[in-house]
């Protein structure tokens, strides 16, 4: 009892505030992609994409929530009703636990009843941070499998299966480009793996060929083109989720969305930097500036970043058609595993070579 | 016939054909928009459009429909129905000869806006506008009436009556056909 009294209870209400407003801004973020989305695709075909609801159409995706609450709920009768509602629960839960690891930027500064306090904007710098990632990642597919053998329908089943696949066959050359670069930084919590790009130069310089494979598998993990497989709208009729009406769809649709943005996020962190300001001495600007000041500065930096990533997914998708499955299989299989391997091996050597 | 050469080594590497298609792509993104803000912006009509029919008035508001039939007559897709009537003492303010259409009815979803009836008739009562698209939750709602053929009064309603005329019936007879 006295250990609870004793607890630092701020460090409690700093996590929580700090949890609520990641998750809030993740939501929005995920609510705007869908908008980007629209417009990045009717700008890319010559169109104007939605321009009614509010001013450049900025209310869209508030129009299309709302649509989207007011549809009828249907659980087909046949369905197992539990797994159905637990389906798009699970593929949102994922969609957003991946978000603890990120650092998004460094600390700020604050007193407190004269008491200085310092809270960093990483929700759990874990020692295992990337592993917890990918742990995370590959429960991801449970909500595709569970929504897809639930619906008990066998166009969701085939593509549930196909989604299935696709990612575990996709999560290998995922793991093996990571090993090269935690064999080059010697850690694998996200704060070291940051921290040694701040100032310094980004891994993504010391890992072309590792950060093009994350790049490939993270598109395909994301269900996005060209690898969108799962939901294949022209072959399996949207796949999974055909069963899915109202918000449980929405669930679906915004977990890709999630997916997109958190992904892009790890990508920056771990290749490009992170929150790191480049061409700028952060060390130095942190003295001039302040703490809080700074991690503003790097909150935007990191978003910038993002963004551009969160655009190359959409430009992929306007631009690439969708793979055939045995093309699918045999990029990742035969294309990507002894590519990552390879990567492996030198880097390996190099890293073995420079020790000595 | 499709030759279906295999694969070359860049092709397998699928990679500088994807980067190809990307800045395809991408030099789109500073192309002129196809499209147009529809119901702001409206795109020119040709001199020859054919929209919805409407029955037209002289210069004095008389109605020139005579009910002769001949439109009913020419119409291949039997859109027209009409009803003729005597004009009456009194009425020479409403309709400029003695015969007139007591009822006169155009079924929009059967007519084919081939401009017959206009070409049929004799007494320049009826011209297609440059109206299009109407829109209406029932069908007994494309049934156009008498009331929603005829063109505004001239005299009471000259900006309405010049805006249902368009530019195709204020050319001379001659220039149209």
């Amino acid at each position: 009892m006295m250990h609870l009294l004793a607890m630092d209870w701020g460090f409690v209400v700093e996590k929580m505030i700090l949890i609520i407003s990641i998750v809030s801004i993740s939501l929005v973020i995920a609510m705007y992609e869908t908008y980007a989305e629209r417009k990045v695709a009717a700008i890319i075909q010559d169109r104007r994409g939605p321009n009614r609801a509010g001013p450049f159409g900025l209310f869209q995706p508030l129009a299309d929530g709302l649509k989207l609450f007011m549809k009828e709920e249907i659980i087909p009768n046949t369905s197992n009703k539990m797994l159905f509602v637990l389906g798009p629960c699970l593929a949102m839960l994922t969609a957003m636990m991946t978000s603890a690891v990120i650092p998004w930027g460094d600390r700020i500064h604050f007193t407190l009843f004269g008491q200085d306090r310092y809270v960093s904007l990483q929700i759990a710098d874990i020692n295992i941070g990337i592993l917890y990632i990918f742990g995370v990642v590959s429960m991801g597919v449970y909500g595709i499998m569970i929504g897809g053998w639930a619906s008990n329908n066998k166009f969701s089943l085939l593509a549930a299966m196909r989604g299935a696949s696709q990612v575990i066959s996709y999560e290998l050359p995922m793991g093996l480009s990571l090993i090269a670069l935690l064999m080059m930084t010697g850690s694998l919590k996200m704060s070291v793996i940051m921290g040694q790009q701040l100032d310094g130069w980004y891994n993504v310089l010391y890992q072309p060929l590792g950060f093009f494979i994350f790049l490939v598998c993270a598109f395909a993990e994301c269900n996005r083109t060209p690898f969108d497989l799962p939901e294949a709208e022209n072959e399996l009729n949207f796949g999974y989720h055909q069963e899915y009406s109202s918000m449980k769809l929405g669930f679906y649709l915004f977990a890709e969305y999630i997916n997109m943005f958190i992904s892009s996020a790890v990508m920056v962190t771990l290749f490009w930097g992170g929150y790191d300001i480049p061409f700028v001495n952060d060390t130095e600007l942190v003295k001039n500036i302040g703490y809080n000041w700074m991690a503003l500065l790097q909150g935007g930096t990191m978003f910038i970043k993002v963004a551009l990533f969160i655009f190359l997914f959409m430009w992929v998708r306007w631009t690439i058609p969708r793979f055939r499955y045995d093309q699918l299989m045999n990029l990742g299989w035969k294309g990507l595993i002894p590519l990552a391997l390879l990567n492996m091996v030198i880097t390996a050597a190099v890293v073995l070579w420079l020790k000595k | 016939m499709v030759e279906r050469k295999p694969m070359t080594w860049v092709e397998r590497l699928y990679m500088w054909n994807i980067m190809k298609g990307m800045w395809i792509t991408f030099r789109h993104i500073f192309k002129k928009k196809a499209t147009i803000s529809y119901p702001e912006q409206k795109r020119p009509f040709s001199p020859v459009f054919r929209g919805l029919q409407i029955l037209n008035r002289d210069e004095e508001g008389r109605e020139n429909c005579t009910a002769c039939g001949l439109c009913a007559v020419a119409c291949p897709a039997e859109a027209i129905t009409m009803e003729g009537a005597e004009r009456k003492k009194g009425e020479e303010h409403l309709y400029r000869e003695e015969k007139y259409a007591a009822k006169y009815e155009i079924n929009m979803l059967r007519c084919i806006f081939c401009g017959l009836c206009e070409e049929a008739c004799p007494k320049d009562a009826i011209y297609l506008s440059e109206t299009f698209a109407p829109s209406n939750y029932q069908r007994k709602g494309f049934i156009y009436g008498k009331d929603d053929l005829l063109i505004p009064h001239p005299k009471t309603n000259p900006v309405e009556y010049k805006k249902a005329l368009g530019n195709r019936a204020n050319k001379p007879q001659h220039e149209q056909q």
